[in-house]
């Protein structure tokens, strides 16, 4: 008799992730891209209670130490308490500098005007607001504001364009969800951050997996095989179901415009990044 | 018996790896960083010193490669000059990658410059035969490619430069190898990124199984010189390594630091490493004839050995 052996069957589960080798390797992108390139020291961190921007923050006080790490939160009349004690939790065990701004009322003084706001709309101003508030903290203080998006939210599209990824340095824009889930345990992030389930926070019971339609494991396995190249058809023959599979096509290719600067009308053949083409640290 | 070329060469040479960690653009002031690096070395001059690839620009310049790339004589006259404001007249030999200006047609070339009492010669220029155009890498929308492979008597022997794609074409280390090349220097600019492993980014683990690949089947050194810093989010690997003729690594840089690789390449340990496993006479004697198949594209030989 001979002994067969085959190749082991296609894996359905998210990618991996060494979350040591991955400390390192981010700690070394902030250190230049903030210290050795912008020679800024300090790092503004919007602090959402959420376990992406706990990571970013944890990352961001190893790579410049926690006394130059300003975590702000923001939150608005309706946001969870929890969020807020969940965020004044990473202040503490990371010991970071900590500010507390309301976004109320400035949220409220536009929307006052616009009571037909549906809550996507409003949910949107938030974002916007929050920004405006950490580049302000961030002249404020000489820091840089530092991104909390991660590659999971990126490709589905579930941000607030010019909002949530504007800060011109993000260590987490190319890790999935799962993959910052592992590596906030390795640095050691408050359990129950963690372990509670991500939400955008702007309406009560709201979860993101639940505005998605899929939970981040098994988006995250697609995305992961669908960035490779595979068609639709190969992920179904993998095992992905095939509703799971359209989801997440769908949203990755009805989004890719929120992943590029705007759009700009090309006259010349000078054009700024289409011929005129200069990478960002030069 | 040395072969003719390699009779002047010592048979045992100090090398120094500079993986520089370049600001983007500045050549000016990462010539003076590389001047502070050569000072370092003063106190136990090498005899040998390389840089990486595109080593006092950094790697992704894009468009900018028109605003900053030299001419080889400008490189080679500057590494000189500052070789020679470090460490004086002590003789040398500098092999560095620049973006090369040849009278308006670019290049990513890495040159080898002897400099000594009597001032400073280009030995050997080598320009990027594969350029690397896809994904991340851009090369060949700004620069020309190289044409050729050529062999050169460096102060180690008989020596080649591949710059970083050119390696993972297994063919030419072959070729450098079978027209007599004990040395393999690779410049190289590696943005890492796969971090699933163990340990190890998985395009330095990859890094490492080519380079290890080509110093066991070829008897021969290889000494990578990478580049280090991120730029613009992308993280040059640095890992900077000398591989013996075994396969071994002798010694290695970290990923993200400016650093200097001190090492000693021995001939003997070539001859040895080529005594115990002689693949490269046995592809020296097989390499015309699978050449020399009429269903290859264009075969042109590979005469054309060092010469003194």
């Amino acid at each position: 008799m001979y002994t067969v052996v085959r190749e082991p069957e296609p894996s359905l589960a998210p990618p991996g992730i060494d979350p040591e080798l991955a400390e390192r390797w981010l700690v070394a992108f902030l250190r230049d891209e903030l210290i050795e390139r912008r020679h800024v020291h300090r790092a503004v961190v919007g602090l959402s209670g959420g376990v992406d921007s706990a990571v970013t923050a944890a990352l961001c006080a190893r790579a410049l130490g926690p006394q130059n790490v300003h975590a702000v939160r923001l939150p608005y009349a309706t946001s969870s308490p929890a969020s807020l004690s969940d965020a004044r939790a990473v202040v503490e065990h990371f010991g970071l500098q900590e500010r507390t701004i309301e976004i109320t009322a400035a949220v409220d003084g536009y929307l006052q005007f616009e009571a037909d706001a549906d809550a996507r709309r409003r949910g949107n101003v938030m974002a916007r607001v929050r920004m405006l508030v950490l580049f302000d903290q961030s002249a404020k203080l000489g820091a840089l504001p530092v991104g909390t998006g991660n590659k999971t939210e990126r490709l589905l599209g579930y941000f607030t364009w010019h909002a949530d990824d504007t800060p011109p340095v993000n260590p987490l824009g190319d890790l999935f969800k799962t993959q910052v889930w592992a590596l906030a345990r390795h640095l050691h992030v408050p359990p129950a951050l963690i372990a509670k389930a991500p939400s955008a926070d702007l309406e009560a019971g709201q979860t993101d997996e639940g505005d998605l339609g899929i939970s981040y494991p098994r988006a995250d396995a697609i995305l992961a095989q669908l960035l490779l190249g595979y068609s639709d058809a190969q992920l179904i023959a993998r095992g992905f179901a095939a509703a799971d599979v359209a989801l997440v096509r769908g949203r990755a290719d009805g989004t890719h415009w929120k992943r590029h600067l705007p759009t700009t009308a090309m006259l010349t053949n000078t054009a700024i990044n289409e011929f005129y083409l200069r990478p960002v640290d030069y | 018996m040395p072969s003719p070329e390699d009779r002047n060469a010592a048979s045992q040479v100090a090398l120094a790896i500079v993986q520089t960690k370049p600001r983007k653009g500045r050549y000016a002031e990462n010539l003076a960083d590389l001047a502070q690096a050569f000072e370092q070395l003063a106190a136990e001059p090498p005899d040998l010193v390389v840089l990486p690839e595109a080593a006092l620009t950094g790697y992704f310049l894009e468009g900018a490669v028109y605003d900053v790339a030299l001419t080889a004589e400008r490189f080679a006259s500057d590494l000189a000059a500052t070789w020679r404001t470090a460490c004086g007249e002590r003789p040398v030999e500098l092999i560095g990658g620049f973006y090369e200006n040849d009278d308006g047609t670019y290049y990513n070339s890495a040159v080898a410059v002897r400099a000594d009492a009597g001032g400073w010669r280009i030995e050997h220029r080598h320009r990027k035969l594969f350029l690397p155009t896809y994904g991340v890498f851009d090369e060949a929308r700004f620069v020309s490619r190289g044409r050729r492979l050529e062999t050169f008597a460096a102060v180690c022997g008989c020596s080649a430069i591949a710059i970083c794609e050119d390696v993972w074409h297994s063919i030419v280390p072959t070729i450098a190898a079978v027209k007599g090349a004990r040395v393999l220097f690779v410049p190289s600019a590696a943005p890492g990124r796969g971090i699933d492993g163990a340990g190890e980014l998985t395009s330095v683990v990859r890094w490492h199984e080519v380079l290890r690949s080509i110093a066991l089947e070829h008897g021969m050194y290889v000494v990578y010189a990478g580049l280090t810093g991120f730029e613009g989010g992308k993280g040059m690997t640095g890992s900077s390594c000398v591989v013996d003729p075994r396969g071994e690594f002798r010694v290695r840089a970290p990923l993200t630091e400016a650093s200097i690789v001190r090492a000693v390449l021995d001939w003997r340990e070539v001859e040895l490493a080529r005594a115990g496993l002689p693949l490269l006479g046995d592809l020296a004697d097989v390499l015309p004839d699978l050449l020399l198949d009429d269903q290859l594209p264009l075969p042109r030989g590979i005469g054309g050995a060092c010469t003194p």
